[in-house]
């Protein structure tokens, strides 16, 4: 049995069943590690990846799911503008503690980001509560949400 | 792998520059390889040959900040800046830290390395001016630390650290060097942001849970859902079959599934339906038990944790009396990064690496478990994602060891959140009892208070506990209230359930039990909750807590029907810390956090940012527990499971904080936990002030769905 995905824009095959889940298949087999392990029954976020621009759980979503489709794990969103913004956005307001997860987050945060450039907290609320964080950093994180729209939005501009 | 002596990890490998951790395998071997010259005042910090600073972190990073934190206070003392000191995650090594332990918990970090790290810095600081004063034949004490080097202003003349370090380290280590007037701190005491905080949000920070060597496998297990019950069968059969599945290894209470992949090794666990039969000897109980049995080591005498003044003669003399009884469940950690463990034991070695709170601990577990001396375990610790006291059990090492002593490959072990919550390390369940008498003009004139549950500290004593948990009567014993006579009493009473440290411990056990009674008096007294608190407590660093959050809160202002406001006051870990919760009960009962006020003293704060954060932190955490949180035992088993029936706060329903620092000079005080311990009265006194219901058990939505 084989898979071949595109990761982060580049075409992988794996010799893996179809129905591994992402989550697995991304840190066990690609040995891309940022995508994390928390549930692994869709509550906590923390293996959140893009397919296709929106957001997955890793944990849900059968690799043989994303074949044909295009996947960004926390590792690709680094090349994109709106990734750009996010780090700047995470590294000014200082939102990390454990750090664990972050990549879910700022995955999740994307993924809104990309349908709507400009959230209220509302949004913020809707966008960002299917990612769980321990330590709390949600002040943090409703406020780099923000800081991240406005240096996207600059940067378009 | 590397091998590495002690200063060869300071300043080559394993190194965190700025935010890019580049992490490393040690081996546990120990041969000395030359090494260039460095200023080395202890064991863990030393400028190297090419003038950098360098620390081996003698403290565990679970998310706290204490790599941050750590750093700022060397760069201070060496005068760089602290993304330019070369950073370390040591391998556990009791020796090499002592006196200090690598152990962390308890908000101990910056109270235990505040003075011996800026002693060490200083030393170093002084060995390298005694050098460039020499080289210009000034005085020394016209020679200062500037930006990685030693400058003499009056001659305009200054060298870089690389250019002394040879002939400092050749020389003795200056004694009795002083450290920097707090006055004089340029980063200490500013907001700074945490230097791993880059390299985390990139998904580029290595969790034990990532680490990947060259042939490892992985690896699940299930353990006995009933404590203390054992392995009754498993189809290895059908755990074979799925593909990818390498092995069932069965042990006497736990069974393991080896596979290629962490998600084969889980199918083949489930495939495998393990089966169990409770252990006849142990009782199966039922959470009601527990907590009948916790509720009744109340009316024992208990053993005496503190006493002043006569108690019965005082308490004869009281215009009245009041009592309250409070119950609070066993809670789970729930870190986001669930137990796992990767180990490989071969040829007389054991090498583990994981992210672990006990570091130097773990490695003479497991050396006595294996039988092996102790320079041949190695424990290369990783960061944690969250700790909250969990990681200060090695269970989930040893279960990894006694796999990974069974197989010729490393191997990786990741529990399922399922058997992360369900064999945990438990926060005890805990009962406390007042009585306390008042005088007519409300003045507390007598305090007993009896505490009952389980005691951590007796099963890690053993034969030398004394009846006395001296954790779990934390904040218990000096309470800011005054009284004329006091007694605090403590009874152990266990169960099955294996119980150990939870942010906050024996201190927020306290807090949420105190501060839930004064607010009860207060009110029955008709006198506001800040003002009676403020008439029986002399300490003025705790007036000054509490007056913050009354000005911040808007306190006194009125507040529309279902919105209540509540208060609570710490001092606990060297900490000081108020905080007024505001909440909205709807006519479903249901609890919304809308904002909370926080203000703390914790002396000098080395780095604000890190302070407020912890604020966050606990504000979220602990209320999450205050709210939600409960395990329950039925027919011997954890009921709980993930994330569904062990709810936490999401972002929809995290409050809006405000919080200050209190400006201080004196000596810093802990932060991991007050702030977690804090939440947890001012949300049940909220709900009070909201309802009118006095909520003296939690989880407070369960208990006020009951009320």
């Amino acid at each position: 049995m084989a898979v071949t995905l595109t990761i982060n824009g580049e075409r992988r095959t794996f010799d893996v069943p179809p129905e591994m889940p992402l989550l697995w298949l991304l840190r066990d087999v690609a040995q891309l590690t940022g995508t994390k392990y928390g549930c692994a029954v869709g509550l906590c976020g923390a293996c959140s990846v893009l397919l296709d621009g929106v957001r997955v759980f890793g944990c849900q979503t059968p690799a043989g799911d994303a074949v044909g489709r295009s996947i960004t794990t926390i590792e690709g969103l680094a090349d994109q503008p709106l990734g750009k913004a996010l780090f700047s956005a995470w590294n000014e307001v200082d939102v990390v503690q454990c750090g664990y997860c972050q990549p879910g987050q700022i995955i999740a945060a994307a993924a809104m980001l990309k349908e709507n450039a400009h959230p209220d907290d509302a949004d913020i609320d809707a966008g960002m509560s299917g990612n769980i964080c321990r330590c709390g950093t949600y002040p943090r994180i409703r406020a780099a949400v923000h800081r991240a729209a406005q240096i996207h939005a600059e940067e378009k501009a | 792998m590397i091998t590495a002596t002690r200063r060869g990890v300071l300043s080559a490998t394993g190194v965190l520059t700025g935010a890019l951790m580049v992490p490393v395998a040690i081996g546990a071997s120990r041969t000395r390889a030359a090494t260039p010259a460095a200023v080395a005042p202890n064991a863990w910090l030393s400028v190297d040959g090419e003038g950098h600073v360098g620390v081996a972190l003698p403290k565990t990073e679970m998310g706290q900040g204490i790599m941050t934190a750590i750093v700022m206070l060397a760069a201070e003392e060496l005068a760089v800046r602290p993304g330019d000191v070369k950073v370390s995650i040591p391998d556990g090594d009791a020796a090499r830290f002592a006196p200090i332990t690598q152990e962390t918990g308890g908000s101990t970090s910056i109270r235990e390395l505040w003075q011996p790290l800026r002693e060490a810095a200083a030393t170093a600081r002084v060995a390298l001016i005694a050098v460039a004063a020499k080289k210009w034949g000034v005085p020394a004490g016209e020679c200062a630390a500037h930006e990685g080097t030693i400058v003499h202003r009056t001659s305009n003349r200054s060298l870089p650290y690389a250019a002394l370090v040879a002939d400092a380290a050749a020389a003795p280590l200056p004694k009795d060097a002083p450290v920097l007037p707090t006055s004089s701190y340029a980063v200490v005491g500013k907001p700074f942001r945490r230097l791993d905080g880059d390299a985390k949000a990139r998904g580029k920070v290595e969790y034990g849970i990532d680490v990947i060597l060259p042939g490892m496998r992985y690896a699940t297990l299930a353990q006995s859902p009933v404590f203390g019950g054992k392995l009754a069968g498993v189809d290895e059969a059908a755990a074979r079959a799925v593909p990818g599945v390498l092995g069932v290894i069965k042990g006497d209470d736990v069974v393991y599934v080896l596979a290629t992949n962490t998600w084969a090794a889980r199918q083949g666990l489930a495939a495998a339906k393990p089966q169990w039969h409770a252990d006849a000897s142990r009782t199966i109980v039922n959470q009601a038990e527990i907590d009948a049995n916790v509720t009744a080591g109340l009316a024992k005498p208990g053993f005496v944790a503190a006493t002043s003044g006569d108690l019965d003669k005082v308490r004869q003399g009281a215009a009245r009396t009041f009592t309250g009884t409070y119950h609070q469940p066993f809670l789970a950690h729930a870190t986001m990064e669930p137990a796992n463990c990767v180990a490989q034991v071969k040829d007389g070695h054991c090498e583990v690496w994981t992210g672990t709170q006990i570091p130097s601990q773990a490695r003479s577990v497991i050396a006595t478990r294996l039988g092996l001396p102790m320079e041949k375990v190695a424990i290369h610790n990783r960061t944690m994602g969250g700790g909250f006291g969990r990681r200060l059990e090695p269970d989930m090492i040893e279960r990894c060891v006694d796999l990974a002593k069974q197989v010729p490959f490393p191997v990786k072990l990741v529990w399922t959140r399922e058997e992360d919550v369900a064999h945990d390390w438990y926060r005890p369940v805990y009962a406390d009892r007042f009585n306390i008498g008042l005088a007519a003009d409300g003045r507390i004139l007598s305090w007993e208070h009896k505490i009952a549950g389980s005691s951590i500290m007796a099963r890690l004593l053993g034969d030398k506990f004394t009846g006395v948990d001296d954790d779990a009567v934390d904040g218990a014993i000096n309470p800011l209230y005054g009284a004329d006579a006091r007694k605090v009493t403590f009874q152990q009473v266990e169960s099955l359930v294996p119980t150990s440290w939870w942010r906050g411990v024996g201190g927020l056990r306290s807090t949420f039990a105190i501060e839930s009674m004064i607010d009860e008096i207060a009110h029955s007294l008709g006198k506001d909750p800040i003002a009676y608190r403020l008439s029986q407590i002399s300490d003025p660093r705790a007036h000054a807590v509490l007056e913050t959050v009354r000005a911040q809160s808007g306190w006194g202002e009125k507040t529309a029907a279902g919105i209540g406001r509540g208060v609570s006051v710490l001092h606990v870990w060297d900490t000081y810390m108020a905080a007024v919760a505001e909440v909205s009960v709807d006519s479903d009962k249901q609890i919304t956090v809308r904002k909370v006020t926080v203000a703390v003293d914790c002396g000098q704060a080395v780095n604000p940012s890190g302070i407020l954060a912890q604020i966050d932190s606990g504000v979220n955490f602990g209320g999450s527990a205050a709210l939600f949180g409960e395990i329950t035992i039925a027919g011997g088993q954890v009921e709980q499971s993930n994330f569904h029936d062990y709810r936490v706060l999401r972002m929809n329903e995290a409050p809006v904080i405000h919080a200050t620092i209190i400006e201080s000079s004196e000596k810093p005080g802990g932060m991991g936990e007050p702030p977690n311990a804090i939440i947890f009265p001012a949300l049940a006194n909220a709900v009070f002030a909201a309802t009118g219901k006095r909520l003296r058990s939690l989880p407070l939505q369960k208990e006020l769905q009951k009320a």
